[in-house]
């Protein structure tokens, strides 16, 4: 027993597996008819997750992922293409023959049962044995830090363990892939904190696919391997926390995840790969593709790579020349609006980390100057 | 910090001086509350003691005396015995068949739409509010126009027919009440839909299930008006007492009312602590 603890959950990793995604989506349409019309929650979804993979599907409510999610679970049948587990199509194969289980947003526990009986009911639909039962259930509630509380029932445990109890509930099954619905959307901030932790600790101990649907990007830039982020049915955006945040591929993207400064300018020179647009009287900016003269095109630039200075900054620099309209002091960094020539409005992040004093005061005439690798092309405007 | 932290305020006779004069204050309240439940329970508690009633004459108005003799001599009177097995059995049965049926009509009404669901609800709505004596009459003509021979079976009928809404009522209030993603989460553990309604859904709505038979139950065993006009021949426990009324009724029908009334208390103190503990 003691010997097998901390071993992964699913019982044979096998080497031909692992090439094999845990989940695809292949050309996945979900359509819902109401009133007479037809409203396309999922418009054409291509996924792959890996096995053993913690992936977030991140976007704003009605953006249909958590249609997506239930087609994979099996409570929706898609529209148009196929669900894939570990590369066998799951069309047509109800919810309860399908190796994946969920945790839900309102966690869903069987309020008369007890923990013990709720967790052990997936195994007793598979007729385990007993012994067998009472071993997997006991190490579950040990991973989720609920031992001793078996013959609770659920309504006498706070939100925090009864949302471990679904997520015991879920794993003890050892599924294909764990999916959760915006598992933490009823805890408070300190327990959603705590729990974001011990979540992503669960899933290193028991090796399983995560699968994890949020409104959240904070929640999900901490946790996830990869995100996609969604919208309108689509995929917006699939790629690392990292990827995504640094590179956002589009105005929305860069919009719902942290704060971006959209900035416009239209290209003046270009050649080598690169262009040098023209934002405000000064305003200069080199992105790292190639558009035609004349060209408005958008881009991104993250608060926290810009500097702020009263002097003309060095060459190679991006910048821009603006007004501060605000500053905002918040203890580790400060924020300063500022309104460029050009007339976008920017947020520039400041650690205060030596600088005893603000670096520009409200209506300061100011220069903010960043690398050129931190400017990101979002689209160009004709 | 060895700052003193406040003494804790000296506040301990504060909670007795409220309670004493919330008690005062309450005392109008507390008064009317006695009133009412002795405006209730006084019927019931003279049909008790005349079960006790050592009576002579036919009539048993009269306190003559405490004696158990109706108790120990309670199914001495075959026709009233036959009638107060009728009335159980029929109550028992209609019980049984009501409950599944409303169970069921409750669930869709709670958790489906389909075509008719409005006209089911207001069928429903109007079999509760419709004057049982119209009701009763209508039965009456109804069965005699189908040509079935009145009797136990057209009683059973007319019980089940009255008393499935109250069922479907009180489950469907229920099933509304209720999560569906629980049911979700059992199909998810891999439970099928059979095994999905008998381990999640019915223990559940259960506490709705369980109201729904008492009160099936309840409305059954002292029908008077529509039974009367659905029975033919057969007579049951409220239509003897009924016919007795101009004899004299025998102080077993005391005895009778109150092991009814006994089974009925105990039944609900059983639901409610059940209703408690989920």
């Amino acid at each position: 027993m003691t010997e097998t603890q901390h071993a992964p959950l699913r019982d044979d990793p096998g080497r031909a597996e692992d090439a094999v995604p845990a989940i695809e989506l292949a050309g996945v349409r979900k359509e819902y008819h109401a009133y007479g019309e037809t409203v396309a929650a999922v418009q054409g979804v291509d996924l792959a997750i890996a096995q053993g993979e913690f992936f977030s599907l991140l976007g704003p409510s009605g953006c249909g992922k958590t249609t997506t999610m239930r087609m994979v679970a099996g409570f929706e049948e898609p529209t148009a293409g196929e669900v894939y587990l570990l590369g066998e199509s799951v069309t047509g194969v109800p919810a309860n023959r399908r190796d994946v289980n969920m945790v839900f947003q309102s966690y869903a526990l069987f309020p008369h049962m007890s923990v013990f009986e709720n967790v052990a009911f997936g195994l007793r639909r598979k007729r385990t044995p007993k012994a067998e039962i009472t071993e997997r259930v006991t190490e579950m509630l040990r991973i989720v830090d609920l031992t001793g509380r078996e013959r609770r029932r659920p309504s006498e445990l706070s939100g925090g363990q009864q949302q471990r109890v679904a997520l015991a509930r879920a794993l003890v099954n050892r599924p294909r892939a764990l999916l959760l619905d915006e598992p933490l959307g009823a805890l408070d901030l300190k327990l959603r904190q705590a729990m974001q932790v011990e979540l992503k600790r669960i899933q290193r101990e028991v090796g399983i696919t995560f699968v994890y649907v949020t409104h959240d990007q904070g929640e999900a830039l901490t946790m996830s391997d990869r995100i996609a982020v969604m919208n309108d049915g689509l995929v917006e955006q699939l790629g690392t926390p990292r990827e995504i945040y640094e590179r956002p591929a589009s105005k929305f993207v860069a919009g719902f995840i942290g704060t971006s400064n959209l900035l416009a300018g239209d290209a003046v020179e270009s050649g080598g790969g690169t262009s040098v647009l023209k934002h405000g009287d000064g305003g200069r900016i080199e992105v790292g593709r190639e558009f035609a003269t004349g060209d408005k095109v958008e881009l991104t630039v993250r608060p926290e790579k810009m500097q702020i200075t009263a002097d003309e900054p060095g060459d190679g620099l991006c910048r821009v020349h603006g007004k501060v309209s605000e500053v905002v002091y918040l203890g580790t960094s400060t924020n300063y609006n500022v309104t460029t020539d050009g007339g976008a409005d920017v947020v520039v992040f400041v650690q205060n980390a030596m600088n005893a004093e603000d670096v520009a005061r409200r209506g300061d005439t100011v220069w903010l100057s960043w690398e050129p690798q931190h400017s990101y092309v979002i689209g160009s405007a004709e | 910090m060895t700052t003193t932290l406040g003494k804790p305020a000296a506040s301990a006779p504060a909670p007795a001086k409220r309670r004493r004069r919330a008690r005062r204050d309450g005392l109008g309240l507390r008064l009317y509350t006695w009133l009412i439940i002795a405006w209730l329970m006084l019927p019931i508690a003279i049909m008790i003691l005349f079960g006790f009633n050592d009576t002579h004459s036919k009539q048993n108005f009269q306190w003559e005396g405490f004696t158990l003799r109706w108790y120990q001599h309670l199914f001495d009177k075959g026709d009233l015995t036959r009638a107060l097995w009728n009335s159980v059995s029929i109550a028992l049965l209609s019980t049984v068949i009501t409950t599944v049926l409303g169970t069921f009509v409750g669930i869709a009404l709670g958790r489906f739409r389909f075509r008719g669901k409005g006209v089911t609800n207001l069928v429903l709505f109007a079999a509760i509010s419709c004057p049982e004596i119209v009701m009763g009459s209508s039965l009456l003509s109804m069965f005699v126009s189908l040509d079935l021979p009145r009797g136990y079976w057209t009683v059973l009928i007319a019980h089940v027919m009255f008393s499935i809404s109250f069922v479907a009522v009180t489950v469907r209030a229920r099933v509304v009440g209720l999560d569906p993603k629980v049911e979700e989460a059992a199909k998810d553990l891999g439970a099928g839909p059979v095994e999905t309604f008998r381990l999640v859904t019915l223990p559940m709505i259960m506490p709705g299930v369980l109201s729904g038979a008492l009160l099936a139950f309840a409305l059954s065993i002292d029908d008077f008006v529509i039974t009367n006009f659905t029975s033919g021949s057969t007579v049951t426990f409220p239509l003897w007492v009924y016919a007795s009324t101009r004899t004299g009724t025998p102080p077993q029908v005391n005895v009778m009312g109150t092991l009814i009334f006994a089974v009925g208390v105990l039944l609900a103190v059983v639901s409610a602590r059940r209703g408690r503990r989920t």
